[in-house]
């Protein structure tokens, strides 16, 4: 058997050594290769699209009572903004405080947080889920963004609503801290749970929940829900804006689509 | 005997009753035993469990705690991988409830580029092996529709050819026979001819129980993790009885796939290793000779 290389013995050998190589060699090499890249960039697409086909634009996430709610609300991301302009305005209660809604938009316009909680207000209690596997549970009353859209007029070439924010994430680049953004669809913008929350639990936003101002996206985990918004622009693209990925949390390697 | 062929490989290729007893010769009778389904299918869902395990420990390892319910408690996790410092030294170790196991070089605490780091699961079992949670999902998602797509092809075709109904329920006799049997894999005594034709009794009961228990409860925790899938069908959260049970559930359904894979493999040598793995990658299987004790 010895001195014949091609037995069924020998090629077998050689096919398990092959399987073996491809389980074993992981993905440390292969997450370098173009084809690789593209394939794990375009899984989040299909989470997309598979689940816009399944979810009804109405459905609703699943809301909670009263006693479900955590006693402790984890609170990530950026708890305290070093923007100056941000912390003189927190100072004195975000009196000074205006909503900018600009980009593809009939009348772009700025909101006060007197004018936003005039309009008519949302709430709910629902499970924030971490990307990192974590879930609270927490009461949140806000504006549908629904009703600010409706109120600014989104023109038909817009596709996305991009969320701008006063808060900057510190890599230690070399040029400084990274502004936060992030951005969802229109279809996830004008879903009925989708709120731009002032209040947690009856009472105005502490700092670390992203006051004055946060995003509420229930159906998607919590790292698309912005906080600290200073400015929501309507685009037709985010190509530009940012590394070009949609958020601060896209371009550092999260699918755009958190649905899952 | 039409299913029964002949190995021109080897010297003695005879499925005759009528080869003297005692000579040196071996007997081989070799059988198709897995279709090209089975075979294809089985080596696809090899790579998905290894890659869905490893990116799955990355994903983990992002807050490597298990929990209860509708929500995570931060305080007093039920179980949790964790690292501290005992006596100025910095310590690895498992929590369950009150009990903790120090684990030290592997769980908590591990080498990651030779420097003792703080990790839930060590660099070597995760994918990509430096903490990185948005590739771990990409790879995630990646396998995990690949293994979807793949167990579909092979549930289908289960059905359609009654490859199910024919492999995986045991007949009367074997119910009636399953404690010898029971005693015989715990001698390791493995049946040879005519009864290795089919799997025993327990090799239906747990192939049955991974393809329809362990797998599908996995990858249906798995989607109960989602916010979008669970406003699109509530009564998953209802059917686990909260996202962080569910999140539980997937990771104990994990280690219960881990566990199957480590006694599949463990049979698989010491029943023949070579046989074994002509059988799943050529189909061919010899059923050797029938052992006296069945005589």
């Amino acid at each position: 058997m010895v001195d014949r290389p091609t037995t069924r013995r020998a090629l077998l050998a050689r096919g398990a050594a092959v399987l073996g190589a491809v389980a074993l060699a992981g993905c440390e090499p292969v997450t370098d290769n173009p084809l690789a890249k593209k394939i794990l960039g375009g899984v989040g697409g299909l989470n997309r699209r598979v689940q816009e086909a399944i979810l009804g634009p109405e459905q609703l996430a699943q809301e909670y009572g009263l006693s479900d709610v955590s006693t402790t609300f984890y609170a990530n991301g950026s708890t305290d903004p070093d923007d100056k302009h941000y912390q003189s305005m927190a100072a004195t209660g975000f009196k000074d405080y205006k909503l900018i809604v600009d980009g593809l938009v009939e009348r772009p316009m700025e909101l006060t947080m007197a004018e936003l909680r005039a309009m008519p207000a949302r709430t709910q209690i629902t499970r924030h889920d971490c990307v990192e596997g974590w879930s609270c549970i927490g009461q949140w009353t806000g504006t549908p963004l629904q009703a600010v859209l409706d109120r600014v007029g989104v023109k038909p070439t817009a596709q996305y609503v991009v969320f701008h924010c006063f808060d900057a994430m510190d890599d230690g680049g070399f040029s400084g801290p990274t502004p936060f953004y992030g951005s969802i669809d229109l279809l996830a913008a004008r879903h009925p749970q989708t709120i731009l929350a002032y209040d947690k639990a009856g009472k105005p936003l502490e700092v670390k929940y992203g006051a004055p101002l946060r995003l509420r996206v229930e159906r998607q985990l919590g790292y698309k829900m912005t906080k600290y918004i200073k400015r929501i622009e309507l685009t037709s693209d985010f190509k530009g804006i940012g590394q070009g990925k949609g958020g601060y949390w896209e371009d550092s390697g999260y699918q755009w689509y958190a649905g899952i | 005997m039409s299913l029964a062929e002949t190995n021109l490989d080897d010297p003695v290729v005879s499925n005759d009753d009528a080869v003297p007893k005692g000579k040196e010769q071996r007997l081989v009778t070799l059988v198709k035993r897995h279709s090209v389904v089975v075979r294809v299918t089985h080596w696809v869902t090899v790579l998905c469990l290894t890659m869905l395990l490893m990116s799955g420990l990355q994903i983990f390892n992002a807050r490597p705690q298990l929990d209860f319910g509708i929500k995570t408690d931060f305080d007093h996790p039920p179980v949790a991988i964790d690292s501290d410092k005992v006596d100025g030294k910095a310590r690895g170790y498992v929590r369950i409830g009150d009990h903790r196991l120090d684990t030290t070089g592997v769980l908590g605490l591990s080498n990651f580029e030779g420097r003792p780091t703080e990790r839930a699961f060590p660099s070597w079992a995760t994918l990509p092996g430096e903490q990185d949670l948005g590739t771990g999902r990409a790879i995630h998602f990646v396998f995990a529709w690949l293994f979807v797509a793949n167990g579909l092809v092979y549930l289908l075709w289960g059905f359609a050819t009654r490859h199910f109904r024919r492999d995986f329920l045991p007949s009367r006799t074997q119910w009636r026979h399953i404690g010898g049997e029971i005693l015989d894999h715990a001698r390791l005594r493995f049946p040879k001819g005519e009864q290795a034709r089919q799997y025993n009794a327990i090799q239906k009961i747990t192939y049955f129980a991974v393809a329809f228990g362990l797998l599908p409860l996995l990858v249906v925790a798995g989607w109960t993790m989602s916010p979008g899938l669970d406003a699109a069908f509530p009564f998953l959260l209802h059917v686990f009885g909260g996202r962080q049970t569910a999140r539980s559930v997937h990771f104990l359904a994990a280690f219960g796939v881990v566990l199957f894979v480590v006694v599949h493999v463990a049979l698989v040598l010491l029943s023949g290793l070579f046989n074994n793995m002509r059988s799943m990658v050529t189909g061919w299987y010899d059923v050797g000779q029938e052992r006296d004790i069945h005589g």
